[in-house]
């Protein structure tokens, strides 16, 4: 607790405090009956040892009562603390924070003060071994996600894991992470979690559960299991698969389902269709000279999307070209065939939307250039764009990669698995492995076949692990209906959510930071996860519900884990293994060789693809690009994070194409309030496809194929926390079985209902007017003239000045961001909003044009004149646009603008060039963000932050002030790592070396865009990019002399389709 | 005397006087301090009054809420960090022109037509500066800690950053509310020593009495006196043309385009000057029908205010077409923009709204007979104020709406209590202004005396 | 001269402001020094037929003035190149022409306060009692309607009957003795 207490102190607590009001509640607490009953009954101290001899692994207790588990004593913790979870949405009354405070602490803060005996909890290699206070630690471990897993080293001050980075040597992260990555860590301290075990609603206590899958087992291990039936999501943790299996064995007759909302029925049907089997696709984008995507966002979602996107972004990084790097590889090409915008999509060279059909069509008509058979209808236009796409391809014979969605059918998997094997790009850009999941079945299928046999009365127990059916399963199983004919059933989750209310047994579930587990990423590679932090509430793992109704109860996670691992590798010193596992973060050599497979498939065994009426409209459902499937619904940080194509934040959208818009009468209009940077009020429209109806706001989405709607899944939670409930539309509403990704329905199926709907919106204009911020060419125009991105560039000359230049002697702190790598992921906002204990303000405050980010990603579209596309013929600049993305932290400039007019000094320069904003001297004029052309700085208009939540204090970075109302923020360059590295540098007498400060921002980059260092030493990376000539400075007339540089975009479009 | 005043000269006109004939020393006297002393407190007062006590009770509420809440219950977001609260500032302190440039200008001219009016103009500057004031100090996010923007030795050693034009507001603003307060206090000196001695019950003759500080009317004091007057006067002039440069530095200094230009000082001033006149008929024309001063406020002073206004409002017509000459003759793509939003954007219907209120309706002011009329220029003084507010919103919120990055580019529309801390600080100056009238002599004693020997020719 | 304890001087009153400004140069001229002409408003041509020398205030405005401005001037310069210099934007730490504004706002406010503060102690003022306000008809018309002129008892010319008599040459409306206290 002490060591917390350190940890705190920047929150202005007084634990000691806490610890007295503590007391002082307990001594009240005991004048209650109840408690006098408890302190008569005698202790049985040798059942005390002879348990504790019996425990492994970290076991933590207050009291001997506790430890004892008497039942009793645990009944009253669950109802002393806990039961006053429900009221933390609500104001706190001081006392009430007190006593909840303590509770967490006591919760909490035990993790802080065990780390120096737990063995096997190792720091990470750049960490000493012990604890050193005020100086976070970093752990590795791994955040589970689908049939995949991302690497991750985790900061933690004190015991709290408060920030989220990439691991360098994990296969599937390579150092950085996306932004849902970063966000989970908000989940741990979601005060909405589920923090109890409970009974029909009412508490008890885990070992109360366990007992009563003891009965239950006892009466399946009767019948061998019949009626027993596991519902899970996608498995890739070996450890949990392997007690599944193990349960399946002890119960011959139970079954295991499996449903993912978002998952890919087609991937794995596909990989049947041509290889006979399921097999694990794993690209290696690096070595694609040319890649097609066929409606695949795979730099965005999906498994390995992280490292595909580092991958991709690397070979365009056009280094070749800048004097200090004159090796490197030539710029690879990205073609994308997609209905609908994606962050892929917006990095293409060449981008035909063309509906989910037609994709079909496209790939079809792709197989049979190549000469695979059968044939796929395009319009002339079309036509001409393959055709030009086949040569290209077939001229990169082996050096290229196809890519199909992961919601497209399982024969445009196959289709492309052929075509791949026929460009001779298998053992290159892809190869096949293993699956990664455990068990690969049709999700649908299997879910199907679960629903048939809850009516079939063949079930009488379910257990449900982590999957959320109620809200997400295909609304023609009426699922809600399906769990009341279960006598036995039992969710585990990390929330109380809409599933958990219709189940008898709730089991609350633990964050992968703080229990125990492994998992498998996209090319197999296991990594154990280990805990940061003890469960801040009386949570479980999957593997531990499993072991309660195995023969073996009691086992835990760690022991699981460990267990599998031992028996995995039996020879040498495992203990030594272990640490080192633990230490890097991957098991080593874990991952899957390539398997020797070609694919079988004749593309003319298809069935022709049924005419579509062209009158007909498309609705896809599509996972949220922050929220996913609606399992990070309760994530403030994901809900503000704008969506990366629309800017919409808390809310989903029925996306259509301008011409669709028009057609269908859904129009936008600007809110006085908030205006194009906050509220745009847009048509209500009724929604009515496969017998069931849904009403939602229409979007138009400049880009997306004419006669397609697309639905966002995720929104319209009727039970996800304060947050995440009753926003947005609920697109499982009208999602069948049938449909799963795709229903069609005529026009008339779009109804306005006359209502208009406020979306927040961060940024609706697109257009630059013809200022000189964004710069973007193609890789001919930037070989013919590598400078054009200082085509006119007014920049005075520094002689101009009649002031004498500042002379930045030391370290000049620079940023470099390349326009040519970002495609508005977003992981850097949501890592710079971990780091800098951004607040969210929630939907009103966005809707006023007052969100906090510190760093934005603008969007601009660029009308598609260049390439010739056959869409933009028709004149219509919004069909088909080029999108470009630009992130914009504060530009530090050196004349700042904003430092000027400050009244107060409440910003200034230091002499390394930091723009500094001073909180405490900040008096809130806003002049400084009147007088900002980048309108970088942030201002706390009312008091966003959030003091009271006490498990949103522990999740703060202690290094980073909190702001309270009335001042000005803004990006500091993470000033705090800054003087980290300089403190280090200083102890060993040493300057800075390059790439020992990255920023937040820069640290998740996947795509290496933003780049941080002194750009006063010639030799570091940010000044290389600096002196290349593709940097220019935004809005450089101004003569504000930014820090934060940009290089300008540069499009590789194929000649030919100039020619076409 | 050796020149005489043009109200003597023939004209071919007839003008009517600055002082109606038949006045005395003693009427004049009697006349204006009988509205302090004896003149029985009339329900239209006590209803004025009330409502306008009502308003500032509304004020109160809106600014308790304000530092309770933080500014976000205002309209304001990014971009536009500015709204109401900057508008208003800007208006009230540019109502807060005339009083003194009626005093100190028009008494360095020499033009005796101020004389009954330049003590309420004067009263109703303080008020107006008063009124502005309290805005850039509950506009900050944090009022309390406005005193940041005083130069006192703080134990950090901080001091105001001097480069920044609010803080050179903070002195311009505080510099012209103390001179004008002295200039009024030394005018009313010789007057409050007139209520001293002619009040009859005692705390009256105490309060008066310590506000004249022992004024006897001593040849040698009053010689000093009109020296420190004169000076006054002279030091206001370059002060009052000043306050409203420094305010439009405000904007000049910043980058923003639409406010990043020269031809601001200038214009600023005159739309102050512009405005002052009107707020000054505002109130001329009730006070002199409601306290029988039409004696004293003659005709011929708002026809003269008319006349001012129509110069000044020509002055702010050129400050409008020269922004859109120099942004269409520079070719600066900001201020291009911006102009072309000022018609065609979001907000052209208040820049419309503008130019109909400042530019076409007082072009009435060119006939006398809208001059002389006293309702058509009651209504014209209120067209006109209302056309100055509009003016600094256009300025003030639409250059903000549409700045350099475009994806920025946001919108601001008021709330409840933008309105009611703006409707707030309209019954604050009312209100003051009741009391003045009731406590104080709104029309110089002293120098209506003095008028009173002019027009009497008693010296000739 | 045994008055002097007792007697303030001798006062007149007179009806207009021509009267005045004859019977203070009469006065003059028969020699009194220390006498004082009061109006209810500034008589022009007073001061030159009582003979008032330049007076004070202007020098006095001067001095405030110009100590307000090179004050504030060096004030600014002190507080941004000597005391706590930052780099503000790049701008160099003595930013004169950014420290013009609050230099003129402080010469103004140094001159005004001067001026009127200057003015008030030279007269003597605030001074809320002074014996003239024992003369009854001074107190009541001296800053309402009638003019005064007194000749004080300090005068060495001063004797109560000649100068009553003297005053009563005046054309004097009224004429009395000023009771010292």
């Amino acid at each position: 607790m002490s060591s917390l207490a350190d940890g705190m102190s920047d929150h202005d607590i007084d634990t000691s405090m806490h610890h007295d009001e503590m007391h002082e509640h307990d001594s009240q607490e005991s004048e209650q009956p109840e408690d006098l009953t408890l302190s008569e009954r005698p202790l049985d101290l040798a059942a005390v040892r002879a348990k504790l001899q019996s425990k492994s692994g970290p076991q933590y207790w207050r009291t001997i009562e506790e430890l004892a588990e008497d039942p009793h004593f645990e009944a009253l913790l669950h109802r002393e603390f806990p039961r006053q979870a429900s009221e933390w949405d609500e104001a706190v009354d001081r006392r009430d924070f007190l006593k909840l405070m303590a509770a967490s602490l006591a919760f909490a803060g035990l993790s802080g003060c065990k780390s120096n005996e737990q063995t096997h909890l190792v720091p990470y290699v750049k960490q000493p071994d012990g604890m050193v206070l005020g100086k976070p630690l970093f752990f590795a471990t791994a955040m589970p996600f689908g049939a995949d897993a991302i690497g991750v080293l985790v900061e933690s001050h004190e015991g709290r894991p408060t920030k989220i980075e990439g691991n360098p040597d994990h296969p599937a992260s390579l150092g950085t992470t996306d932004a849902i990555t970063q966000a989970s860590v908000l989940n741990l301290y979601d005060p909405d979690r589920a923090q109890t075990v409970t009974f029909a609603g009412e508490i008890r206590t885990w070992s109360a559960f366990q007992d009563a899958a003891q009965v239950m087992a006892v009466e399946m291990k009767a019948v061998s299991g019949a009626g027993f039936r596991i519902l899970t999501g996608t498995i890739a943790s070996p450890s949990v698969a392997e007690q599944l299996q193990y349960l399946l064995k002890l119960y011959p007759q139970a079954k295991w389902h499996q449903w993912e909302p978002a998952g890919s029925d087609g991937t794995r049907d596909g990989a049947k269709l041509a290889f006979g089997r399921y097999v694990n696709t794993v690209y290696r984008v690096e070595k694609a000279e040319v890649i097609l995507s066929l409606d695949s966002d795979f730099l965005a979602s999906g498994p390995g999307h992280v490292r595909y996107m580092k991958e991709f972004y690397r070979r365009r990084k056009l280094d070749q070209f800048a004097e200090a790097h004159p090796a490197g590889s030539e710029m690879n090409r990205l073609y994308v065939v997609e209905p609908t915008p994606s962050v892929t999509g917006s990095s293409a060279d060449h981008r035909l939307p063309l509906r989910f059909m037609e994709v079909e069509q496209f790939a079809r008509a792709l197989a049979a250039k190549l000469g695979l058979g059968g044939s796929g209808s395009l319009s002339s236009a079309n036509e001409k764009w393959l055709d030009a796409v086949v040569q290209d391809l077939q001229k990169n014979h082996g050096r290229s990669l196809v890519v199909a969605g992961e919601q497209q059918p399982a024969e445009v998997h196959a289709l492309v698995h052929a075509i791949n094997g026929a460009l001779g790009n298998i053992g290159n850009g892809v190869y096949y492995t293993e699956p990664v999941e455990d068990n690969p079945v049709n999700n649908l299928e299997s879910l199907r076949e679960l629903c048939a046999d809850i009516d079939g009365g063949k079930v009488t127990t379910l257990l449900v692990l982590g999957s959320n059916p109620v809200y997400d399963a295909p609304h023609d199983f009426d699922f809600t209906s399906k769990l009341r004919k279960v006598p036995h059933t039992i969710h585990l989750s990390t929330h109380f959510n809409e599933t958990s209310e219709r189940c008898v047994w709730h089991v609350a579930e633990s964050h992968y930071l703080e229990t125990w587990g492994d998992a498998r990423c996209f090319d197999g590679t296991v990594t154990v996860i280990q805990p940061l932090i003890a469960p801040l509430y009386h949570t479980h793992s999957a593997s531990e519900v499993l072991s309660a109704f195995s023969d073996k109860p009691g086992l835990s996670g760690y022991d699981a884990v460990r267990n599998r691992l031992k028996a995995a590798n039996p020879s040498g010193d495992f203990e030594k293994f272990w640490r080192k596992t633990l230490n890097d973060g991957v098991v080593a050599n874990t991952a899957y060789p390539p398997l020797n497979v070609t694919p079988k498939f004749n593309a003319a065994s298809l069935p022709p693809i049924p005419a579509m009426n062209p009158g007909e409209l498309e609705f896809l459902f599509r996972p949220d690009p922050t929220i996913h499937d609606g399992r990070f619904a309760n994530n403030g940080w994901l809900q503000e994070l704008p969506k990366p194509v629309t800017k919409l934040v808390w809310d989903n959208a029925a996306l259509v194409g301008p011409n669709t818009a028009w057609n269908l009468g859904i129009t936008h209009t600007v809110a006085a309030r908030g205006g194009e940077h906050g509220q745009i009020v847009s048509t209500v429209v009724d929604i009515t496809v496969s017998n069931s109806k849904v009403t939602a706001a229409g979007w138009i989405m400049p880009g997306q194929a004419e006669g397609v709607v697309v639905l966002p899944l995720g929104y319209g939670r009727k039970k996800a926390g304060y947050t995440g409930t009753n926003k947005g539309f609920n697109a499982y509403a009208v999602r069948t079985s049938n449909a799963l990704w795709r229903a069609t329905a005529g026009s008339e199926s779009v109804k306005k209902t006359g209502e208009e709907y406020s979306l927040g919106c961060t940024q609706y204009h697109f257009n630059i007017e013809g200022r000189k911020i964004l710069s973007t060419g193609t890789l001919e125009e930037y070989k013919k003239n590598p400078g054009f991105a200082h085509e006119g560039d007014e920049t005075p000359p520094k002689t101009f000045s009649l002031y004498q230049e500042f002379k930045y002697p030391g370290y000049a702190w620079g940023m470099a961001i390349d326009l040519n790598s970002c495609n508005g992921c977003n992981a850097c906002v949501v890592a710079c909003v971990a780091e800098n204990n951004i607040p969210v303000v929630g939907k009103d405050q966005v809707l006023r044009g007052r969100e906090m980010h510190w760093i934005r990603i603008d969007r601009y579209y660029n009308a598609n004149t260049r390439t010739n596309d056959p869409r933009t013929n028709d004149n219509d600049a919004l069909a088909n646009p080029e999108t470009f993305f630009q992130p914009v932290p504060c530009m530090q400039c050196e004349n700042a603008p904003c430092e000027q007019v400050c009244p107060v000094e409440a910003t200034s320069h230091s002499a390394e060039g930091l723009n500094d904003m001073v909180y405490n001297r900040c008096i809130g004029t806003r002049y400084c963000s009147n007088n900002c052309p980048y309108k970088v700085r942030r201002f706390n208009f009312l008091r966003f932050q959030d003091w009271e939540t006490p498990q949103l204090k522990l999740m703060r970075n202690p290094e980073v002030s909190v702001r309270s109302r009335g001042v000005m923020e803004k990006c500091t360059y993470c000033v705090q790592r800054i003087n980290n590295a300089r403190i280090e540098s200083e102890k060993q007498n040493r300057p800075i070396r390059d790439g020992e400060v990255i920023t937040a921002c820069a640290q998740a980059c996947p795509a290496e865009a933003i780049v941080f260092g002194n750009a006063n030493d010639p030799t570091t990376r940010v000044a290389k990019l600096k002196a290349q000539q593709r940097n220019y400075n935004v809005l450089g007339e101004l003569n504000t002399r930014p820090r934060t540089t940009y290089l300008a975009a540069v499009r590789n479009p194929n000649p030919e389709m100039e020619k076409a | 005397m050796s020149t005489r005043p043009p109200y003597n000269t023939a004209d071919a006109r007839p003008v009517s006087p600055i002082l109606e004939p038949g006045h005395t020393y003693a009427s004049v006297t009697d006349k204006i301090s009988a509205i302090v002393l004896t003149r029985p407190t009339s329900l239209g007062w006590v209803a004025g009054f009330a409502l306008t006590f009502t308003l500032v009770m509304v004020l109160t509420v809106s600014v308790a809420w304000l530092v309770a809440k933080g500014v976000g219950i205002w309209g304001i977001n990014i971009p536009v960090g500015w709204g109401f609260a900057i508008v208003n500032f800007v208006w009230w302190i540019g109502i807060g022109h005339a009083g003194t440039l009626i005093s100190a200008i028009l008494f360095l001219l020499n033009q005796q037509w101020r004389t009954s009016i330049n003590r309420f103009a004067e009263a109703m500057t303080l008020f107006a500066v008063a009124c502005a004031g309290l805005f850039p100090l509950i506009h900050t996010g944090r009022p309390w800690m406005a005193y940041y923007m005083f130069p006192y030795p703080s134990t950090m050693y901080l001091w105001p950053q001097f480069r920044s034009p609010l803080i050179w507001d903070v002195f311009a603003v505080s510099t012209y509310g103390t001179v004008s307060l002295l200039f009024w206090g030394v005018g009313l000196i010789p007057d409050l020593a007139t209520l001293r001695d002619r009040a009859v019950t005692k705390p009256k003759q105490i309060i008066y009495g310590m506000l004249a500080m022992g004024w006897r009317g001593s040849a040698r004091h009053w010689h000093r006196y009109q020296s420190a007057y004169l000076l006054l006067a002279g030091l206001a002039t370059p002060l009052v043309l000043s306050v409203h440069t420094v305010v439009s530095f405000d904007f000049s200094i910043a980058i923003v385009p639409g406010w990043h230009t020269t031809i601001f000082p200038p214009y600023f001033v005159a739309g102050a000057i512009y405005s002052g006149f009107a707020m000054v008929l505002t109130i001329a024309i009730p006070l002199r029908k409601a306290y029988d001063l039409e004696d004293f406020i003659t005709m011929r002073h708002l026809e003269n205010m008319a006349k001012v206004m129509l110069a000044t409002g020509l002055i702010v017509a050129y400050g409008y077409y020269f922004e859109w000459f120099m942004s269409v003759y520079s070719g600066n793509k900001f201020d291009l923009y911006l102009t072309k939003m000022r018609f065609h954007g979001p907000y052209s219907h208040f820049y419309y709204a503008l130019i109909l209120c400042n530019i076409l309706t007082p072009q009435l002011l060119w006939f006398r007979k809208v001059r002389t009329n006293i309702p058509a220029l009651f209504i014209m003084s209120l067209i006109i104020n209302t056309g100055m507010w509009l003016e600094r919103f256009v300025i003030v919120v639409i250059s903000l709406t549409r700045d350099f990055m475009p994806s920025a580019w946001g919108r601001y529309s008021a709330t409840f209590w933008d309105y009611a801390t703006f409707v707030g600080t309209l019954g604050l100056f009312t209100m003051l202004l009741f009391l003045f009238v009731r406590v104080l002599p709104a029309i110089s004693i002293a120098e209506m005396r003095e008028l009173v020997r002019h027009t009497s020719g008693e010296h000739e | 001269m045994d008055h002097r304890s007792h007697t303030y001087g001798v006062v007149a009153e007179f009806e207009t402001a021509e009267q005045l400004i004859q019977a203070a140069e009469r006065t003059r001229l028969a020699g009194y020094h220390a006498f004082e002409a009061y109006a209810p408003f500034p008589v022009e041509g007073l001061a030159e037929a009582m003979a008032l020398k330049r007076n004070a205030v202007p020098l006095i405005t001067l001095i405030g003035g110009l100590l307000g401005g090179l004050g504030g001037f060096f004030f600014q310069y002190w507080v941004s190149v000597i005391a706590y210099p930052l780099n503000i934007g790049g701008r160099p730490y003595n930013s004169w022409p950014a420290f013009i504004p609050v230099t003129f706002e402080l010469t103004v406010l140094g001159a005004s306060l001067s001026a009127v503060f200057g003015m008030l102690a030279l007269n003597g003022l605030p001074r809320p009692h002074h014996p003239l306000f024992n003369v009854d008809r001074f107190a009541k018309h001296a800053t309402s309607d009638r003019f005064f002129l007194c000749i004080e008892s300090s005068d060495p010319k001063f004797s109560l009957s000649d100068s009553l008599r003297f005053l009563k040459s005046l054309n004097a409306v009224n004429v009395s003795e000023v009771e010292d206290d």
